[in-house]
């Protein structure tokens, strides 16, 4: 039906050779919309701990540097509820981070063997083998000193 | 089973309204029928004035692409039975300007896809009386995925760093970019990386990862930039240590 034929005016300003398209704005709540989008963001998010930990080392190092005084002083800060909150809270988001990425590296690595590609589930595998042999090694160094 | 459902359907009449609005149908539910049929069924009983792209009715033309409850879908296989409840939000897709109704302006990826250039590039054309450029079956089977796209341009209305940065180059023209570099016969990636990794390229891809998910072909638009991105990077890192061989 027409606009003329449901008695609605018609806009003087358009025609068939001055069209008017509509163009839609991105609301700033667009990651809120369903629950892939609202997981991308968290997992951008994750960046802001992985550099929150690359920070404490840095602040480590430092404190090592100045001597054994300085040092105990820095691990009583650590000791404090609002680090070991703040730990706790990094610790889940890089985990998240980690196993996120973990999970998407196939879709990157298009890794072909004799002419075959291999399966995601392999990429996936070898990067948690990785994982798991690193922490590992990480945790003998520390728990043999 | 429902007799009958009600579809939502967005209308943009731009003689006549500033901006869209939903008008709702009642159409038959039939189990062998998708939102394609029930909008056919609109058009040819309801009301003629309700406008939208379709074409081949199989998955094949890429014309049909509509929002479908907020998920980006074709609608020739949108099935009415898996919205059984009702009612069936149908939309134009996200990101494009709307032109009527469900019909979308698709003008930018034209451009956009031009210059990824998408076809063979070689240096020197073999003469005709050579014969064809041969390939293995591994060799096809290292771009195929890619070359399924059919321009529907359900990973665009996906992604959002489309819609925040209209400027992005986007998950399908990049993936068609890729679909040339992968082929024995081509001799253009450097071409093409040159253009890709530009600012709207493959860098302002954040891996959101539902052009992916959307695709009804199963190309894989969001492997398609990581790949390229980590070719781009390799690229980069070869000419930073070896200037004279990345040439």
């Amino acid at each position: 039906m027409s606009p003329q034929a449901e008695g609605r005016p018609i806009d003087p300003h358009y025609t068939l050779y001055h069209p008017r398209w509509y163009r839609r704005r991105v609301s700033v709540w667009w990651w809120l919309q369903n629950r892939a989008y609202a997981g991308f963001v968290l997992r951008e998010l994750t960046s802001v701990f992985v550099a929150f930990f690359a920070v404490i080392l840095l602040w480590q190092v430092r404190a090592l540097v100045q001597g054994p005084e300085a040092y105990a002083r820095f691990l009583v800060r650590l000791g404090t509820p609002l680090f070991l909150g703040l730990h706790g809270l990094a610790f889940l988001f890089v985990l998240f981070h980690a196993v996120t990425w973990f999970n998407l590296a196939p879709a990157a690595m298009a890794v072909r063997v004799s002419g075959r590609r291999v399966p995601d589930w392999v990429i996936v595998g070898l990067n948690y083998g990785a994982w798991l042999v690193l922490s590992g090694a990480v945790a003998v160094i520390l728990l043999r000193g | 089973m429902p007799t009958t459902v009600a579809l939502a359907v967005a209308r943009y009449r731009p003689e006549a309204e500033s901006e869209p609005t939903f008008q709702t149908y009642e159409v038959p539910f039939r189990k062998d029928w998708v939102v394609l049929d029930a909008l056919n069924h609109i058009k040819d009983n309801l009301d003629g004035s309700l406008s939208f792209r379709w074409s081949c009715r199989m998955g094949v033309c890429g014309s049909c692409g509509m929002k479908v409850n907020g998920t980006p879908k074709l609608t020739c296989a949108a099935f009415l039975a898996d919205y059984p409840s009702g009612p069936v939000r149908v939309e134009p897709l996200d990101y494009f300007p709307i032109i009527r109704d469900l019909v979308v302006d698709l003008t930018d990826f034209m451009h956009k896809l031009k210059k990824v250039k998408p076809w063979i590039i070689r240096k020197e054309d073999k003469p005709t009386a050579e014969g064809e450029y041969l390939q293995t079956p591994d060799q096809l089977d290292a771009y195929k995925q890619f070359s399924m796209c059919i321009n529907c341009m359900l990973c665009y209305s996906a992604c959002p760093i489309f819609g925040l940065e209209p400027s992005f180059v986007g998950p399908a023209a990049i993936a068609l970019a890729q679909r040339y570099n992968n082929d024995s016969r081509d001799q253009g990636a450097r071409e093409r990386l040159e253009i890709l990794s530009m600012k709207d390229g493959i860098w302002e891809c954040t891996f959101v990862g539902e052009c992916t998910k959307v695709c009804p072909k199963h190309v894989d638009p969001a492997g398609a930039i990581q790949q390229y991105k980590l070719a781009g990077a390799v690229h980069w890192v070869k000419s930073l240590l070896l200037p004279w061989g990345a040439r």
